[in-house]
């Protein structure tokens, strides 16, 4: 067994650091419904861990217990070995965890580039009258912001629509937008709630390399958010599959893909 | 040039003046419907509230004097100094944006992801209790406000256009206050425009305006985004205030403006801020010209409602108004 500050090294030569964010026994319940249930494991630095599940497992549910969208009734997230107050997702955000949303949630009104730099706003430090008068440091940090958004725009391919209304595009290239204004943000931590949910085989193979690409080049800790199978294996350093709540395996691609419960799972054993 | 056709040309311009002041207006409601989905019935009323704020200061009034005077027997009514037009107009800004932040922590905060039926009840009822506060606070005697706008025609203007016609044309007659209302105006939209483009809680407010959820994912709170859209709504409300009360007095039928408001809207869609300029030009205009040559035909007074009946007619064939998105429901 690992220890929390341990590191070790992948075959494909990744470095995997210490644990970053550890959720301990989360339980979460809208009325009566128990959509987590005693639900515990962590996310190492630099790692693509992967939660997947049937349908109203409670995936979406646990990404935004992480990114504070809900508030678990029972248990605590640990953040860099600190307990983490109840927090709103903003102030989450400011934290340097982004995300990506399930039904896809940008500013359709702006323009690609436009989108992208609200990802930088949590960058932009200069007060309101240094802005408005346009000087010095509010300038040079606008220059500085730009230059890491056209880097995020280059690297995610997406040059050829920068100055498009994103209300236009189609929904492959939506999901690769969203993806890049999380990445503008610079996390140290990006949630990915089903990045190729409705993509034909071709975007979803792309978007795989995006998110290969992005974990290797920039060493962004990644956790995801799938249901299918074939593409998380792949994807994944560590996998946690839910079913109905509760976790029923925890381990490498392999590990879950020998682990009978998950079998079950996926191939519909009645539950008792 | 036909006197008729100078006559026209005089009404013409007069009209863009008065459509000027309600496109004023018209942006205070624009501002907060785009930011966060809320008709604010309440405009209005917070130009009342902002202009009687204002000459209270002026004149060193003691706010809420009746009740003081009556719970203890006192008889204090001024202060008794002045507070210059900046200074003073500098603290009302001030107390705009403390009620912004009160109508954001008390009211608004409670009612995120509601129905807009029920935002829009919310704002009703925030207009009669301003309402009401305002006249606890400052009195409700008509009251002069002065800070300094010219005001009467413009005598060059006048002269310089006299001569354009025969005997019979005196020249253009153009209020020097609805000169000074456009140039301010036009300033304020360019400020405003300025503001939402190029600064981080611009950009912000503009990313709250679009989506909710997206806004908070890339960190933006939610809360301080309304208290400021809230706070400029209250700005702009004291500008209208300020020229409509240099206008027409500190009254309560300052408050009613918003009515006039709400055709100009309709017209150039509720999330536009060009719309609303062009929208109150429109109707600025529209109603000047209409009176001017089919008032006389059917006995006058149509500029009371031929912004309504305009309204309508956008209603039926153009719902989204002139400038607003369009509306698209997928199935």
């Amino acid at each position: 067994m690992l220890d929390q500050s341990d590191s070790y090294v992948t075959d494909d030569g990744r470095t995997i650091g210490a644990v970053v964010m550890e959720m301990k026994n989360i339980t979460l319940r809208f009325g009566g419904v128990v959509a987590i249930q005693d639900i515990s494991f962590d996310i190492r630095e630099g790692e693509i861990r992967a939660i997947i599940g049937p349908n109203g497992a409670g995936k979406s549910s646990m990404l935004n217990v992480i990114s504070g969208f809900y508030v678990p009734q029972e248990g605590t997230v640990e953040y860099h070995g600190k307990p983490r107050p109840q927090m709103r997702p903003y102030q989450v955000a400011q934290q340097g965890i982004a995300r990506t949303f399930q039904n896809i949630a940008l500013f359709e009104g702006m323009s690609v580039l436009d989108n992208v730099m609200t990802g930088r706003l949590n960058h932009m430090k200069s007060g309101l009258f240094q802005q408005a008068l346009w000087k010095g440091k509010a300038e040079k940090e606008e220059t500085a912001n730009r230059e890491v958004v056209e880097k995020v725009i280059d690297f995610l391919e997406i040059q050829h629509i920068r100055k498009t209304p994103v209300g236009r595009l189609p929904y492959g290239l939506k999901k690769r937008v969203e993806l890049a204004r999380a990445l503008a943000a610079e996390p140290k931590l990006l949630l990915l709630d089903e990045p190729m949910a409705g993509m034909n085989v071709e975007e979803k193979e792309d978007m795989s390399r995006f998110i290969l690409d992005v974990n290797d080049e920039f060493g962004t800790t990644i956790a995801l958010i799938e249901h299918d199978m074939g593409v998380v294996m792949d994807l994944s350093d560590r996998v946690v599959v839910m079913d109905y709540g509760k976790k029923i395996g925890d381990g490498t691609p392999d590990e879950v893909r020998n682990n009978q419960d998950v079998i079950d799972a996926y191939l519909g054993v009645a539950h008792d | 040039m036909s006197d008729q056709f100078l006559f026209a040309t005089e009404v013409f311009i007069n009209g863009l003046m008065s459509g000027v002041l309600y496109a004023l207006v018209a942006l205070g409601f624009v501002l907060i419907y785009k930011a966060s989905g809320i008709f604010n019935y309440a405009q209005g009323v917070m130009a009342l509230f902002a202009a009687m704020t204002l000459v209270g200061i002026m004149e060193g009034q003691v706010p809420f004097s009746h009740i003081i005077n009556a719970v203890f027997g006192t008889e204090v009514h001024h202060f008794g100094w002045h507070v210059p037009a900046l200074l003073a107009i500098l603290l009302t800004v001030g107390v705009m944006v403390i009620f912004a932040w009160l109508v954001q922590r008390i009211v608004m905060r409670h009612l995120v992801g509601q129905e807009p039926i029920i935002l829009f009840m919310a704002t009703i009822g925030l207009a009669y209790f301003l309402e009401g506060f305002s006249d606890l606070m400052w009195g409700s005697e008509i009251k002069t406000l002065d800070v300094g706008l010219p005001q009467g025609g413009s005598f060059w203007i006048e002269d310089m256009s006299a001569g354009l016609g025969s005997d019979n044309f005196y020249g253009f007659f153009i209020d020097n206050l609805d000169i000074v209302a456009t140039g301010i105006a036009a300033l304020l939209v360019t400020g405003l425009v300025l503001f939402a483009q190029y600064t981080k809680q611009g950009r912000a407010m503009r990313a709250v305006a679009d989506d909710h959820q997206a806004a908070l994912s890339v960190g933006i709170s939610l809360n301080f985004i309304w208290v400021l859209v809230w706070s400029v709504a209250g700005f702009v409300a004291l500008v209208a205030g300020i020229v409509w009360g240099t206008k027409s007095g500190v009254q309560f039928s300052l408050s009613l403006i918003a009515l006039k408001a709400l055709p100009v809207l309709m017209l150039g869609g509720f999330t536009s801020i060009p719309g609303a300029i062009v929208g109150g030009l429109i109707i600025g205009v529209g109603e000047k010209l209409f009176e001017f040559a089919i008032g006389p035909m059917v006995g006058g007074a149509t500029e009371n409602w031929f912004a309504y009946v305009l309204a309508l007619l956008f209603l039926v064939f153009r719902p989204q108004g002139l400038f607003g998105e369009k509306i698209i429901e997928r199935v």
